[in-house]
């Protein structure tokens, strides 16, 4: 069954929008975008990593965004510098020393534009394996931290007060963030993970009245997306990342119609 | 029994300071089972810093805190709603702890909003936020609740009844309140014990005490000290032995 490029794509993808469904959900609440963006360019040195050293390209992934999360936050803690500005030294930098790195692993052919951009073609069964199982795993930590998670991004001093422990929620949240950009890599590419966590969340965002809602919403957004975009990619010969946000953008686009809707109701 | 069983959170000399200026320091406070507790001072005199030093909100304190419950509701001073999180009253009331239907309608009820269940919280006026946060606080049944000017932006009336509220959880739950108030009026009728604070505790003790002491005086100015005398004359009921209010 997964012998066809095509089907293992499309069941990659689908496995990738229920993980960035939620987690894409408290992305856009507690205004992390430019967090994820940043460990999604650190991916590349995981990649490089990963030829170098011939590892799981996930895996590798996955240990570069932990160690460059962790970094951000030290820095954060120890300078006085915006957090703006420290995102977009980690995220230029180690981007730039990625493709630095590339430049002097001759003995390897990269495709920079599948690593930026996705490529279907690139899915085999062992990363189906890998997005399933670490999807499931991603999942499961997220359901059991949901409630601190939430109450704390509501208001980090109530969750704390009643004994909530959000600092542990949200150190446990960064990792689960770095791992959904390891499961996604490949089929999305780094350049676009960002919007595959954001553009299905703020398309729920306009049809949602809880957080529930918004999370679900966001998911059977990103399935659409998934699904919308490989076979546009299939029929244009367009890259898989690109076609795929770009089907989000389009729901993204519908949603808007809702929002103007409940608002000519209210008047 | 000992008495030492009643206490829910103790600072023993406590103080927290940021970035080299101290918000307060040498605090000593106890709250027990069944008392209420008030903080008043001006603005800028850390009170709510002294309530999120009980909290435990403040991690690198100096002095210590004891705390003998995790049973807390907390209604904290300023809380925000972004508007990317649909959020409505009833996922609010179930934000840290998982309670039953007929809990959050009674608390709802209870504090006049049971019309607002549905309603997106970001959609609600000042008052009716309050009205919701102190619902939310008290519908987990806590056995310290921390109320930091819960008040706030509720209507002349709506406050009277949400204090009176306030007072009688205190008594049927038997929970012990810290709280946090700018109305005296309130402050010296309903309180057991009160803590007059100005970077540092200027003086506390009973309410009758507290008005009358000079430090409070300076504080709250000559006519602040008046108004438990002018409260008293205003009675229009009586606390019997058993804490229950019997109107005159």
């Amino acid at each position: 069954m997964f012998d066809d490029f095509f089907i293992r794509a499309l069941v990659a993808g689908i496995g990738i929008a229920f993980v960035t469904g939620p987690l894409g959900c408290f992305v856009v609440w507690r205004r992390l975008s430019y967090f994820g963006d940043t460990l999604a360019h650190s991916a590349l040195l995981g990649v490089t990593m990963a030829y170098t050293f011939d590892l799981n390209i996930a895996i590798s992934v996955f240990l570069i965004s932990s160690v460059i999360a962790l970094i951000l936050i030290q820095l954060q803690k120890k300078t006085n510098l915006p957090g703006d500005a420290l995102l977009g030294l980690l995220a230029h930098s180690s981007l730039a020393v990625g493709l630095v790195v590339i430049g002097f692993l001759t003995f390897i052919r990269f495709d920079i534009m599948g690593l930026l951009f996705g490529d279907i073609l690139a899915v085999n069964t062992d990363d189906l394996f890998v997005i399933w199982t670490g999807g499931a795993l991603i999942l499961i930590v997220l359901k059991l931290i949901w409630k601190p998670l939430l109450a704390s991004t509501v208001n980090y001093e109530l969750a704390e007060a009643e004994g909530l422990n959000p600092d542990r929620a949200k150190a446990i949240f960064t990792i689960l963030m770095a791992a959904v950009i390891a499961i996604s890599i490949k089929m999305v590419g780094l350049l676009l993970i960002t919007g595959m966590l954001i553009i299905p969340a703020a398309m729920a965002r306009n049809i949602s009245d809880s957080p529930q809602k918004m999370v679900l919403f966001s998911i059977i957004g990103g399935l659409l997306s998934v699904i919308l975009g490989l076979y546009s990619s299939l029929e244009f010969n367009t890259s898989s990342g690109p076609s795929i946000i770009a089907a989000a953008l389009i729901l993204f686009i519908l949603s808007l119609f809702k929002i103007k809707q409940s608002i000519k109701l209210k008047n | 029994m000992n008495s030492n069983s009643n206490i829910l959170v103790k600072l023993n000399n406590a103080g927290f300071r940021q970035s080299e200026k101290w918000l307060v320091e040498g605090v000593s406070l106890t709250v027990e089972k069944g008392k209420i507790v008030t903080l008043i001072g001006p603005n800028g005199s850390g009170k709510s810093t002294t309530a999120k030093i009980a909290l435990g909100i403040y991690k690198n304190i100096e002095g210590s805190v004891e705390k003998y419950t995790t049973k807390v509701g907390y209604v904290p001073q300023k809380i925000s709603i972004d508007w990317t999180l649909p959020i409505r009253v009833y996922d609010f009331m179930l934000l840290t702890e998982t309670i039953e239907d007929s809990a959050i309608d009674e608390a709802l009820s209870l504090t006049g909003v049971i019309h607002l269940k549905n309603k997106n919280l970001g959609s609600l006026s000042g008052g009716e936020f309050q009205r919701v946060l102190i619902a939310r606080a008290i519908s987990k049944k806590p056995e310290l609740l921390v109320l930091d000017e819960p008040v706030q932006g509720v209507d002349y009336t709506g406050e009277i009844a949400l204090y009176e509220l306030i007072k009688k959880i205190s008594d049927t739950l038997n929970c012990g309140i810290l709280l946090i108030s700018h109305d005296l009026h309130m402050v010296m009728s309903a309180t057991d014990h009160v803590i007059c604070l100005n970077g540092h505790v200027c003086c506390s003790g009973s309410p009758s005490y507290v008005a009358k002491n000079n430090e409070y005086k300076a504080l709250f100015g000559e006519k602040a000290s008046q108004i438990l005398t002018t409260y008293e004359h205003k009675h229009d009921h009586v606390h019997s032995d058993e804490g229950e209010i019997k109107k005159n």
